[in-house]
């Protein structure tokens, strides 16, 4: 149990670390205390859990909080302490009691070959399970990239047919968060709009929110400055490297992909995430990018701006071609010759006699 | 009507034939590449230098090598000098071929070639400030003219054909264009002063990005003098060549004279371009040593080594002087305009230029092309007259 | 009165070279026309950020130029086709100065006078803009300006010439153009001609020791619309000298005086057909 005191500043952080007002941090504390806790049901597909395990090392709020007083979570297979048909009866009693109300969140892919097989729980396919529970939620959120687009398993050549929750459960709005692992803040921040406001963020053709995905690494990377001004770390271990400097040559997807790691941390340790530690980013959201272009394979920029070096004020631009000077050369050479030799045989053909 | 102008004849495909046109050919490839693919591929001209190889040497210098019809023209029917008329046609084919050209590579320079149709129509959107607009337009009406003045050859020629109404069409257009012909000429005469002048002129627009030693008011005046000279140049070198190469009698006395007219022009053109440079404080410009300083005294030392060959009537009456006389001659000229539109014109030291191999493989084709033409005219019709040379002196 | 072969030659040649050899006088410089824009551009305030050339580049639809910087940045070595403006840098070890690059919008533009059909021409507000449909991409425009500012696009089969046009399309608008709008220290700002010279006026006499008391663009050329004011020599920041007359007046006395007009040409033309018919009529030299 907790004080109110504590509940309000736990509230406070979970609003704060996704940008909520202080009046929608007022409403959630609120709406906890009145016990109106939002049913939370957690599908598990083609994963390897690693977004449940981001989430668990969350502190403001800590997953335990977040589990005994913000949420109802009514379904979960790695947290649940229950298992088999006692875990499948549960979940569907909760999603009979809270028909049209309840957050469905989804982690792992889908696959959808041969009849979707490849991934059964309790006897039935994961296409089953997801329309039969996807359609009666209130909302659903597809948290990591398997959940999104296919992640990880629909990686070439695809042997199961994984894909994501918004190729399936057509017809109901998907929050997508991408990440391989997201950052368990972005799921905090949704989740806890939709339990206290009832309503979504503002998402983008993806579905993902444009809070945390509207920009590219690239337009709010902490090396940016570095890629600015041409300095790059050339191999691993180098100068360059050691400096800090950019990584765009070793293959960094930045410019690619829409994230917000550069400026909401991993586990709430500064330069938790690939670039921090030195290693470009993988692109690790996108489908185009993420197990499909080799990791140190560079990119093309969207939207270049100009670096931090200047033209100078008479930049020497033009070239001599050395072969076309020696061609010019070879044949003015050869006409004035020819013309020479021409000359002289016209002399010799001028005699006396032909000229009376 | 020209009695004893005759075609030439004999074979069309001789050796020489066949390799100008593989050198034209390949400039044709090149050609339909540029058009295809713009003119930053296949030319090495830029931004500092956005007049390279073919407007300096295939439009500039290449239409005052095709001054001889003019040249000769002032001859014949000015200076009333009736005696040098056989000279005329072939001086004419030559100047006809020769804008021709020019027009083929300006098409090919400029970037927007399907609007060139624009420039004689659209009146109403003339710019009378725009030198280039009178340059254009006087090429483009004396290419015209040139064709004119050499369609009585064309027309002869199809009079004696066996096709009917080709002779009936010829026989009734040519007393019509005869009937013409001197204001026609007359033509032929003011529109060359007129541009040939103002390729000159052309220049002045470049004001201090213009090297002081070519740098003038004088320049319409200086290329006037030296494209009249030129065309004498020209008509000499080409007569010259025509009968040493078709194995035929030159007109040596003809020549002899004719080429006297090189003389006072080469002259007045050295005087007028020291007294220009010294009057305008260059003089320690021309001797600074410097590529600009260097490229003027070439130019001025190619007009006087032309002129010393042909003093004194014992130099003029031997052949191989004439012919390099002549050619020294076109060589200053070409120099000058050379120098004039490229080595003059100062973009800043961190410009660089050179013609690409494309360029000049172009330029060399379309003059392949352009000699591939002219022998296959003399040949086929009436343009040259040209006695056959005595037996004894076949080799 | 029979005239000899000589005299005529004389007359005719004569005529013609004294036409072209009349001495050059001035003539009287063109003033800016009343709703003149322009652009004052102060080099002690810019800080070379570069925001103007990303939002030029942008406000006109331009691709990346990207030539000088293996493909990954918007960053021109010069005006180019792809760049109606670039930010350089002057230093010498001892003094340096950002410089913006761009269009002069000259009083009496070398490019508009070269331009056969009008393709450049000094348009509304007195800005030298492009009409493509006259363009025949002959580029006597690049060889005319004093300042290397129009660019030909070399890499296209269809290309056209490029420069600035001071967001023309923005100030139909009503809007400012992008440079001036995006700036953050004022570095570059826009205004009529006149106030833009009583601000770079008032700046002069302000701080004597700091700016070079001329302000570039006045009567430079024949006068700009694009002006500059520097704490450096102008010629460092590549703004050449040029006197108060515009090359391009300078060659159309010569060209007129040559002309004048038609009036030339057609009576050298008339002189040249009456001694051709009398050469003609009397007879020449016996062939």
């Amino acid at each position: 149990m907790v004080s109110r005191r504590e509940f309000v500043r736990l509230c406070t952080m979970a609003g704060a670390a996704v940008g909520l007002s202080a009046t929608a941090v007022s409403q959630i504390v609120e709406a906890a205390a009145k016990g109106l806790k939002p049913s939370l049901v957690w599908l598990h597909f083609q994963e390897c859990t690693g977004c449940t395990e981001s989430l668990l090392r969350t502190s403001h709020p800590g997953i335990a909080d977040v589990i005994l007083d913000l949420v109802s979570l009514d379904y979960h297979e790695t947290l649940f302490a229950a298992a088999g048909h006692q875990a499948e009866a549960a979940l569907q009693d909760t999603i009979r009691k809270n028909a049209g109300k309840y957050i469905c969140v989804v982690e792992g892919a889908i696959p959808t070959k041969d009849g979707g097989i490849y991934c059964q729980v309790g006897g039935r396919t994961a296409v089953d399970i997801l329309n039969d529970v996807g359609s009666k939620a209130g909302a659903v959120i597809a948290i990591g990239s398997c959940a999104s687009w296919g992640g990880i398993p629909s990686a070439e050549p695809n042997p199961t047919g994984a894909t994501g929750v918004p190729m399936i459960l057509k017809g109901k709005p998907v929050v997508t968060l991408p990440g391989c692992p997201p950052n368990p803040y972005n799921f905090l921040g949704v989740a806890l709009q939709y339990a206290t406001l009832g309503t979504l963020p503002k998402l983008d053709e993806l579905g993902r929110p444009a809070f945390a995905y509207g920009r590219t690494i690239h337009e709010h990377c902490p090396r940016r400055a570095h890629f600015d001004a041409g300095r790059f770390a050339e191999k691993f271990g180098d100068e360059g490297h050691r400096e800090g400097y950019c990584l765009y040559k070793l293959g960094c997807k930045g410019p690619m992909t829409h994230a917000n790691c550069s400026t909401l941390a991993f586990g709430e340790v500064v330069d938790c995430w690939p670039i921090g530690i030195g290693h470009p980013c993988v692109g690790c959201t996108e489908q185009a990018v993420a197990f499909r272009i080799p990791m140190h394979t560079t990119v093309p920029i969207d939207r270049p701006t100009p670096p931090d070096t200047y033209p100078p004020v008479h930049a020497a631009q033009g070239s001599i071609s050395p072969v076309a000077t020696a061609v010019a050369g070879i044949i003015g050479g050869a006409v004035i010759g020819a013309g020479y030799v021409a000359s002289r045989r016209i002399d010799d053909k001028d005699t006396p006699e032909a000229r009376e | 009507m020209m009695p004893d102008a005759r075609p030439v004849g004999g074979p069309i495909l001789t050796r020489p034939f066949r390799v100008l046109l593989a050198l034209f050919s390949i400039a044709a490839v090149l050609i339909v590449f540029r058009l295809a693919t713009g003119l930053g591929r296949i030319t090495a001209m830029n931004d500092g230098y956005p007049w390279g190889l073919w407007i300096a040497f295939d439009v500039v210098t290449g239409t005052a090598l095709a001054c001889g019809g003019y040249a000769v023209a002032l001859l014949v029917y000015v200076l009333n000098k009736g005696r040098y008329h056989p000279l005329v046609r072939p001086a004419v084919l030559t100047s006809a071929l020769g804008y021709t050209l020019a027009g083929v590579g300006v098409a090919l320079d400029i970037g927007r070639w399907w609007n060139i149709w624009r420039v004689p129509l659209f009146v109403w959107r003339w710019n009378l400030n725009s030198v280039l607009l009178e340059v254009a337009l006087c090429i483009m009406a004396y290419t015209f003219v040139l064709w004119i003045e050499l369609s009585p050859a064309f027309l002869e020629r199809a009079e004696r054909t066996s096709v009917a109404w080709l002779k009936r069409v010829a026989a009734r257009t040519r007393p019509m264009i005869e009937k013409a012909l001197l204001w026609v000429i007359a033509l032929g005469i003011l529109l060359p002063t007129m541009h040939q002048s103002s390729l000159g002129a052309l220049m002045l627009i470049a004001g201090p990005r213009l090297h002081p030693l070519w740098n003038t008011g004088w320049l319409p005046l200086l290329f006037l003098l030296s494209c009249t000279a030129m065309g004498y140049a020209v008509v000499v070198f080409e007569a010259t060549l025509s009968s040493w190469l078709f194995r035929r009698e030159p007109e040596r006395r003809m020549l002899a004279d004719l080429s006297q007219a090189i003389v006072p022009l080469g002259t007045a053109y050295v005087a007028l371009r020291l007294l220009d440079i010294a009057g305008r404080g260059q003089l320690p410009a021309l001797f600074a040593f410097d590529l600009y300083s260097v490229m003027t005294l070439v130019e001025l030392a190619l007009v006087v080594a032309a002129v010393g060959l042909l003093l004194g009537d014992a130099r003029r009456q031997r052949l191989g002087n004439l012919f390099r006389a002549a050619m020294l001659f076109m060589l200053a000229g070409s120099v000058y305009r050379f120098d004039t539109y490229l080595v003059a014109f100062r973009p800043g030291a961190h410009w660089s230029y050179f013609p690409s191999v494309g360029e000049i493989l172009v330029t060399v084709g379309l003059v392949a092309g352009e000699l591939m033409a002219f022998v296959l005219i003399v040949k086929l019709f009436p343009i040259l007259t040209l006695e056959k040379r005595h037996a004894a002196y076949h080799h | 009165m029979p005239i000899s072969r000589r005299t005529a030659l004389k007359v005719v040649l004569g005529g013609a070279a004294a036409a072209v050899a009349t001495p050059v006088t001035a003539s009287t410089p063109i003033a800016a026309p009343a709703d003149a824009v322009g652009l004052l551009y102060d080099t002690t305030k810019c800080i070379g950020c570069k925001a103007c050339v990303s939002a030029c580049r942008e406000a006109n639809g331009l691709e990346p130029d990207t030539t000088w910087s293996e493909g990954r940045y918007h960053a021109p070595l010069d005006l180019s086709a792809r760049a109606k403006t670039v930010v350089k840098l002057y230093d010498d070890g001892a003094r340096s100065s950002f410089v913006k690059a761009q269009c002069m919008h000259c009083l009496d533009p070398a490019c508009a006078n070269a331009c056969m059909l009008g393709a450049f021409k000094k348009r509304e507000y007195g800005i030298v803009s492009y009409d493509v449909t006259y363009c025949i991409g002959c580029r006597y425009c690049e060889v005319a300006c004093p300042y290397g500012v129009p660019k030909f696009e070399w890499a296209k089969a269809a290309p056209r010439m490029v420069k600035c046009e001071l967001c023309n399309h923005r100030l139909a608008q009503g809007r400012q153009p992008a440079c001036t709008e995006v700036c953050p220290r004022q570095a570059v700002i826009f205004g009529r001609r006149e106030d833009l010279l009583r601000e770079a006026r008032s700046r002069l006499a302000a701080y004597p020791n700091i700016y070079v008391q001329k302000i570039y663009g006045e009567t430079d050329g024949g006068g700009t619309q694009c002006l500059y004011i520097s704490h450096v020599p102008f010629d460092k920041i590549g703004l050449p000298a040029l006197g108060e007359e515009s090359t391009a007046s300078l060659q159309r006395t010569i060209q007129h005086s040559i002309y004048k007009g038609f009036a030339a040409p057609v009576a050298l033309y008339g002189l040249l057909g009456a001694v051709m018919l009398r050469n003609r009529r009397g007879g020449g030299e016996p062939s």
